[in-house]
């Protein structure tokens, strides 16, 4: 023991400290520079902020987050969740919010389908096919997402009817589908689903909310979904058995159908209609124009974005696999779903991830249309209203940020599912 | 990355607060001309007119500071501001003065730390509707589609007026004024409503002005006025007074036709003091004696800048009602020259 300790360890003679070693030592210089740049940020940190404060001290304002709790005062017609004009500032922005996640979501999964579409499609040998989807790529990525959402709608207000059009004996439009959906230039007006037996009713009082019904109608969806996974794995395990795919067609429509069919029928499912009364159409679902705009101008606008990342990634499989795939016998559909698509996605989910975030942030082009987002909420009219610019803007970036990393989050468990596992 | 986009916000709002500090008055005259924030357009009260000069009733409220300042009418940098920007653009000193149909009201003077200078124009909120409805009061609008500007004082008095009277609607917020007439003619909404003077201003621009109507019912009180920063009193003094003084000429019968008379000195000592003949009230404003003269030279008094723009005489069309003289029973009322 004592002579291993006292043994030399190293022929090289034990080097001391030197300052001069923090520029000349190539194994402290980055540190040093790190460090001048870590200290020169947090200065300008220090200055610019005091700067902030002090200004506003002398212009005689404060921070201030009391406006959130003080009654808003003005009205949202897109309401997800209870509010009316009395509600605070907050819940305005809650609803902003929601509603900068309804248009987002649905902006993304539109976008995910008219992309991948495109993306294939533009890579067809069919000329024509290919030349139009090109067209499409190339006309929607180069305007602005802005113009397309001020041009749809403009079209949408000018070109489809006014609710007064629908009145009188001899109308000048008329309801579509049956007479269950009215396009209007203020939106579109369709059936809403309404449980006559709801389980929010008691006896004598009349359902507030149909929260749990649907609770019910979702839990039967998971049911069907878990079956129809099990009679999937079943018939793979047969096949496997004895090479022979028995048909499951029958049984996943029946899983599909029944369980759900039986959770309507006992609820009481009706639909209610809706009709011209007063000034529009009142009852059943209504899909406001403002939205439908949005929603549709970033999808097509961000589609072709994301066709051009499919086009990419399915480039990137080499065509040595679709060669081999067609030599084993698959037809080009099988080819694409089972050999190319599964390999391609690992190069276009990374992309895929900065375009569901771009979707989120243009999403706040809302209010060119009057779509009451959380930036023409609480960025908008809150901010006007109090006043408080700085703080309603911090807030806005907060929930920004806050929004994309969870898409961000959540892409990403994605990608590590779908990414090339190393064995 | 994170943290720069905070820093650069944070920057933006210290630079923008550090510009609100010095002396406006010195600063409009170093610069030669004065930045007057406006409307992004609306007939009769601030429009660009077919060579791109911007003509309106707010415009020369901006023409007359500038001629008292700079002496010269045309040395004004107009900045067209929405309802949205407006008050970050006076705040942050893009603009010295808002002359933009802009509501006096409490929040703004005191929170938002702007001082109104006076009233230019009483105005109400109204209700217009396509004739064709057959709406004759606002209180039959129930259910109806409303278009709104964003941003304003009408969209608190909209949700106020509804929930007093107990019955609903559907806001459709719009950015600018423009926009929102494009939308109530194709029908994307049943009502526009906006201040009274406002709806009669667009009206008077639309196709058939006859098919339309405003209703009687005034939900609220708009006194509309130009306004400055909080804080420098000597830039205030001089918009509340040259506005002031375009009130006294009409008063005390100064207009653009006898003005260069009137200029050589009367028999009236408050038309000399207001024309500089008598006195120096412009030294104490830190302008010179003619001051008020060059501002009512623009366009001369008020009761005639009303007239020119909006007055009954132009596709607006509006009465003088509350906007008359005080001394013919209206509100216009100014605090003596003395």
């Amino acid at each position: 023991m004592t002579t291993l300790a006292d043994a030399p360890v190293s022929n090289t003679p034990k080097e001391s400290f030197r300052l001069a070693m923090l520029l000349n030592d190539t194994r402290y210089r980055s540190l040093t520079f790190q460090f001048i740049a870590l200290v020169a940020i947090i200065a300008f940190m220090a200055f610019v902020g005091g700067n902030l404060v002090r200004n506003l001290a002398e212009a005689g304002l404060n921070i201030s987050y009391a406006f959130l709790g003080e009654p808003a005062g003005y009205d949202i017609n897109q309401r997800p969740i209870e509010y009316d004009s009395q509600s605070s500032h907050g819940r305005a922005a809650v609803v902003g919010l929601l509603n900068t996640l309804i248009v987002a979501f649905l902006a993304c999964m539109t976008a995910t389908v008219i992309g991948v579409v495109a993306g294939v499609l533009r890579l067809s040998n069919n000329w024509l096919v290919s030349k139009v989807m090109s067209f499409y790529v190339e006309i929607f990525r180069n305007v602005p997402v802005l113009i397309w959402i001020l041009i749809i709608f403009s079209i949408m207000i000018n070109a489809l009817p006014g609710p007064r059009d629908f009145r009188g004996d001899n109308p000048t439009a008329s309801m579509s589908f049956f007479d269950t959906v009215a396009f209007t230039n203020r939106g579109v007006f369709g059936p809403a689903p309404q449980f006559t037996n709801s389980f929010g009713a008691t006896a004598d009082v009349p359902a507030t909310s149909t929260g749990l019904d649907w609770l019910i109608v979702i839990a039967a969806l998971m049911l069907s979904f878990f079956v129809a996974r099990a009679i999937r794995a079943w018939a793979t395990k047969t096949q496997e058995a004895t090479g022979v795919r028995p048909a499951t067609w029958h049984m996943l429509l029946a899983t599909w159908v029944i369980p759900v069919g039986i959770v309507l029928t006992f609820l009481g499912l009706t639909w209610e209609i809706p009709a011209l009364r007063g000034f529009n159409f009142q009852g059943g679902m209504q899909i406001r124009g403002s939205l439908i705009a949005l929603w549709f101008a970033l999808a097509i606008y961000t589609g072709a974005f994301i066709a051009e990342n499919v086009r990419a990634g399915i480039m990137a499989v080499s065509k040595g696999q679709t060669e081999a795939a067609g030599a084993l016998g698959l037809r080009p559909n099988l080819i694409m779903s089972l050999v190319v698509l599964p390999q391609a996605l690992r190069v276009i989910i990374p992309p895929l991830i900065s375009q569901y975030l771009n979707i989120t942030k243009n999403s706040s082009l809302a209010i060119a249309v009057g779509y009451m987002d959380v930036t023409g909420t609480l960025g908008g009219i809150t901010l006007l209203q109090t006043g408080r610019a700085i703080e309603t803007i911090l807030l806005l970036m907060l929930f920004y940020l806050t929004i994309s990393l969870l898409i961000s989050a959540v892409m990403n468990v994605f990608n590590n599912s779908m990414k090339l596992k190393e064995r | 990355m994170k943290k720069s986009v905070f820093l650069g916000a944070l920057t933006v709002a210290g630079i923008a607060a550090g510009a609100a500090a010095a002396g406006t008055l010195d600063d409009v005259k170093a610069r030669g001309k004065l930045n007057c924030g406006v409307t992004t357009g609306v007939p009769g009260f601030a429009e660009p007119d077919a060579n791109g000069v911007w003509q309106g009733f707010d415009v020369a409220v901006c023409r007359a500071v500038a001629a008292a300042v700079l002496s010269d009418p045309e040395a004004v940098e107009f900045v067209p501001t929405t309802g949205k920007t407006r008050f970050t653009a006076l705040a942050s000193g893009e603009i010295d003065m808002l002359a933009r149909n802009t509501t006096w009201t409490f929040s703004r003077d005191v929170d938002l730390k702007f001082e109104f200078t006076g009233v230019n124009y009483y105005d109400g909120q109204g209700f217009m509707v396509p004739k064709e409805l057959g709406v004759t009061s606002a209180k039959e609008l129930d259910g109806a589609t409303v278009c709104i500007q964003t941003g304003t004082t009408t969209e608190l008095n909209l949700a106020d007026f509804f929930r007093a009277n107990n019955i609903s609607y559907e806001p459709v917020p719009i950015e600018t004024g423009a926009e929102a007439v494009q939308q109530y003619n194709a029908g994307a909404c049943d009502v526009y409503t906006t201040d009274a003077s406002a709806l009669a201003a667009q009206r008077a621009n639309f196709e058939d002005p006859s098919a339309h109507v405003i209703l009687p019912e005034i939900v609220s009180k708009e006194p509309l006025g130009p306004l400055v920063r909080h804080g420098d009193n000597e830039w205030a003094d001089i918009v509340r007074w040259t506005l002031n003084a375009l009130v006294t000429a009409e008063e005390l019968g100064v207009t653009s036709v006898n003005l260069a008379e009137l200029g050589g000195g009367s028999d009236n000592p408050e038309v000399n003091r207001l024309l500089g003949t008598e006195g120096d009230l412009g030294a104490m404003l830190g302008l010179d004696k003619e001051w008020a003269k060059r501002a009512i030279g623009v366009a001369g008094n008020y009761g005639e800048v009303f007239e020119k723009n909006i007055g009954e005489s132009t596709p607006i069309g509006l009465a003088r009602g509350l906007n008359a003289q005080w001394t013919d029973g209206g509100l216009i009322y100014s605090p003596p020259f003395r």
